[in-house]
């Protein structure tokens, strides 16, 4: 189904949200590592500026996006192709013009600017989210029955991830902070993408301090390369479980 | 070449579609009628598998529609409201649609030409106008040559002109032995076109009849006039 | 040969030009420093040479021809100097024996002084050059490289005790305990020396008073560098690189009073300097980027002075663990000060806390962490600049700069 994908991805090359998506980006990304000159704090203001962007743009983008291109598919699913093939190749064609759109907008200011193993890191965080994001849209797009819900889903989707699953998470270190909540912690933390992302940065920014620290998540967790690996894992399966669900509902969804 | 059989299909309590059996066969031009929420696109879109069936089954050709996807190759769709991505030309959805169908080397360009569309083929699809969509999506379910054409409100929205030119087509790919059905609500439209009406109320079937039969039996010529007397008898049966 | 010995013997008895001995494998070095004059040179030809405790008696220079090895077979001690004035230099001296009852040195300087250890190389070593009881030695340009793997088995790369005026330079030392070790060493210097990847300390120093160290490199040590019980210390132009581990510092300074730290870089340490019971330390002109914490001044420290100090990318500034604060930070560079210059005279309007909220709630709560540089954090750093409320008031830099400091 490359075919689709390949139209989709143009149209979006195209799209004016996505361009000025990109132009703000690195309209941002220049000047917080220009005003910063090219030191950590302002690869930190980036970090704080994806986590936030990423998933809240990528959920309500793609989602009115795939609203939009309801009776598009429509018409293309009239083809003797299989659905899964179509949505597949909308959420190619979704996620790859939205992260080449970080990438220009973010990857390429880092690149030029800050050449260090850390900004490597944060672009890949901020495709990881992107391709996540996209995947948790799409799913959106199949449950909802209008547009309407959808948009409002997305937009409590987003930021429930981005804002209120730390608070909630905040509240209960505080609660039970007299319990070894170590393990439960990183368990709580695999269910909120954004929150991966945030932890992959700190392994790469904040290690000597959390080197600091004692206790199981430190030494075990955050500590070692493990750390690293179980983050980008989850966030994989994040990108792929919503995926793979969106497809089963689609292929029995009356649209 | 479209056998259905027992379907009903609901959203919940209600029933869009309730124990519908019809068989069309080719070289029939089907008009399919009824008021708004009757139905007529829970089943059109049955037919192109869009809706999947609660109850009982749809044979296109002898081949069920729920079990693949192959028999959309012999079916020409145009749907009611032409929507595509905005940034992509004209050229690009024929392009497009054409590569998913693995590109076949004869098509019919006839609409393509007679509508003008080559002229403007590297426009934007967001920059045009309701009709010329229209105009582009009738171009795509007539690109193939498909066995049956399924046609959603085809001439809503096109010119005087492109609506004789669209109905000179469905004319000749009917006297060309394919099944074409047409739901439309400008009935004066169909005339000379249809030559079966199938009616749909509240997601019953009404009746599905050739026009001489009905012509017979109500005395009337015109379409229009045809649907409103027999609605009006049955105003008076449920009265 | 003997005879003309004999007759210098005899006839200079204080060696007015010193005779030159040459020596190969098939000799014994005791035997020959034990017939050779006062002030006579023994050249070692290379090659390997099993023998150990030699014991200099008598002021010699023993020079090694590239680096001729004196195996001590992983049981013995190498060499022991006991006369004034003796020089070692250019030999390789490897696999001293490990004993807990003896501190086996591959060169011991036992109540010397004049002494020069130079450019030799220490392989495997426990102690590399143990001096006790010694006054105005010299080491320097040593390659001393052991693979020690935990506290107990292991020595120190240069140990020092009790002992006045020596000058360590330019010594590379890796794998030890401690790279330098000194407890009672007074009036000396350390200098352009590296240290790294030793299992405890890079430096490890107690009760050496008036010492100056500077110019050295001090990186991927276990714990760092450990200063304590020490007056009058002069710490400049050092790097302290890359120490981490939830005991590991820049430097460690424990009731360290009277000194003075300038011009030292603390880069990538879990914490950059750490300081308990210290007092009237002057810390001025270091520079400290991306540590864990840059500084952990405990309640316990009074009248340091700590000014014109660049602060850049660290997690956090400074911590504290009480709410008083006896210490002056001032005309420091924080790069996360966010206040205003109006007269842009390159000193900010609004004084800046340099300890951060988060780093005062993770402390308490470890777990935080996991939420650290979330949009949640910044909320709470945000309120707390309106509304200070945990942080401790007094520990602030009135005069923070807006421009980084040249250093």
């Amino acid at each position: 189904m490359l075919t689709v994908s390949k139209y989709v991805f143009l149209d979006l090359l195209k799209n004016r949200s996505i361009l000025v998506y990109s132009i703000v980006l690195a309209v941002l990304s220049f000047t917080l590592l220009g005003l910063s000159g090219g030191s950590a704090k302002g690869l930190l203001s980036l970090l704080n500026i994806t986590l936030l962007f990423v998933p809240v743009i990528t959920t309500l983008f793609a989602t009115i996006y795939f609203f939009n291109s309801l009776e598009f598919i429509e018409l293309l699913l009239s083809q003797p192709v299989k659905r899964t093939g179509i949505l597949l190749s909308e959420y190619a064609g979704m996620a790859l013009s939205l992260a080449a759109a970080f990438i220009l907008g973010v990857g390429l200011p880092l690149l030029i600017m800050v050449p260090v193993a850390a900004s490597f890191m944060l672009v890949l965080t901020g495709v990881l989210l992107t391709f996540i994001f996209t995947s948790v849209a799409l799913l959106i797009f199949v449950l909802s029955k209008d547009k309407t819900r959808g948009i409002g889903a997305a937009i409590i989707v987003s930021l429930f991830f981005t804002l209120l699953f730390d608070g909630l998470m905040m509240a209960f270190i505080f609660t039970f902070s007299d319990y070894p909540i170590d393990r439960a912690l990183v368990g709580i933390m695999s269910f909120n993408p954004v929150d991966l992302a945030r932890v992959l940065m700190l392994l790469q920014l904040d290690v000597a301090v959390l080197m600091g620290y004692s206790g199981a998540l430190f030494k075990e967790f955050l500590g070692s390369a493990t750390g690293s690996i179980y983050s980008v894992a989850c966030m994989i399966c994040w990108a792929v479980a919503p995926l793979l669900l969106a497809i089963r509902v689609f292929r029995k969804k009356d649209l | 070449m479209i056998r259905i059989e027992k379907l009903t299909k609901s959203f919940g309590k209600f029933k869009a579609l309730d124990n519908i059996s019809l068989h069309l066969e080719k070289g029939q031009a089907v008009s399919l009628l009824g008021p708004n929420g009757s139905g007529k696109t829970t089943l059109i879109k049955s037919i192109l598998g869009l809706v999947v069936p609660g109850k009982g089954s749809i044979t296109i050709n002898g081949r069920l529609v729920s079990k693949d996807e192959s028999y959309r190759a012999g079916i020409g769709y145009m749907p009611q409201i032409g929507r595509y991505p905005d940034n992509m030309t004209i050229e690009q959805v024929i392009r497009m649609v054409r590569d998913i169908r693995k590109d076949p080397a004869d098509c019919d360009e006839e609409l393509y030409f007679r509508f003008g569309l080559n002229k403007v083929r590297h426009k934007k699809m967001r920059t045009l106008s309701g009709g010329t969509r229209q105009k582009v999506s009738a171009s795509l379910a007539f690109l193939f040559s498909p066995d049956i054409y399924i046609l959603d409100e085809p001439t809503a929205g096109l010119d005087p002109v492109a609506n004789e030119i669209l109905k000179d087509k469905i004319a000749a790919e009917c006297a060309r032995g394919k099944l074409v059905l047409i739901t439309s609500h400008v009935l004066s439209d169909l005339d000379g076109l249809t030559s079966h009406i199938i009616y749909l109320q509240d997601g019953r079937l009404m009746f599905h009849e050739s026009v001489e039969q009905l012509q017979a039996r109500t005395g009337e010529r015109k379409l229009n006039k045809i649907i409103a007397s027999i609605l009006e008898k049955q105003n008076l049966i449920t009265c | 040969m003997l005879i003309r010995i004999l007759l210098c013997c005899f006839l200079l008895p204080h060696a007015l030009h010193a005779a030159v001995i040459r020596m190969g494998p098939s000799a014994l070095l005791q035997t020959v420093a034990d017939k050779a004059q006062p002030g006579d040179t023994i050249l070692v030809a290379a090659g390997l040479y099993p023998q150990h405790d030699i014991i200099i008696r008598k002021p010699l220079t023993i020079i090694g021809e590239n680096y001729p090895v004196f195996d001590g077979g992983k049981q013995y001690q190498v060499f022991i100097v006991t006369a004034e004035n003796v020089r070692i230099q250019g030999i390789t001296v490897q696999h001293t024996g490990r004993s807990s009852l003896v501190d086996m040195a591959g060169i011991r300087l036992q109540n010397v002084s004049g002494a020069v250890i130079q450019n030799c190389r220490f392989l495997e070593t426990t102690y590399a050059v143990y001096i006790q009881h010694s006054r105005h030695c010299t080491v320097t340009g040593n390659q001393i490289k052991a693979s020690a793997t935990d506290e107990l088995q292991s020595g120190n790369g240069i140990h020092a005790w009790k002992s006045d005026s020596l000058l360590i330079k330019g010594n590379t030392i890796a794998g030890h305990r401690d790279g330098i070790y000194f407890e009672f060493v007074t009036g000396s210097s350390i200098l352009h020396n590296v240290s790294y990847n030793n299992i405890r300390y890079g430096l490890h120093f107690m009760f050496s008073h008036h010492d100056t160290y500077s110019h050295n490199t001090f990186r991927n040590n276990g714990a760092g560098v450990a200063v304590m019980y020490t007056k009058d210390v002069t710490m400049t132009a050092n790097t302290f690189y890359h120490n981490w581990g939830d005991a590991s510092y820049g430097i460690l300074l424990k009731d360290i009073s009277d000194s003075r730290i300038t011009g030292n870089r603390f880069s990538k340490n879990t914490i950059g300097i750490f300081m308990e019971g210290s007092s009237r330390i002057h810390i001025s002109r270091n520079e400290f980027s991306s540590n864990g914490w840059a500084m952990r001044v405990q309640a316990s420290c009074e009248a340091n002075v700590i000014e014109q100090n660049n602060f850049v990318d660290n997690s956090f500034d400074v911590a504290t663990n009480g709410t008083m604060m006896l210490n002056t930070f001032r005309g420091n560079y924080w790069d996360k000060y966010e206040g205003y210059d109006l007269n842009r005279d390159g000193t900010g309007d609004v004084p800046y806390h340099p300890v951060s909220v988060y780093s005062i709630l993770s402390e308490r709560i470890p777990a935080t962490m996991i939420l650290y540089r979330s949009f949640l954090t910044n909320i709470m750093d945000q309120a707390e600049k309106v509304m200070p409320s945990i942080i401790p008031d007094q520990l602030r830099d009135d005069a923070p700069k807006t421009k980084k400091w040249k250093l």
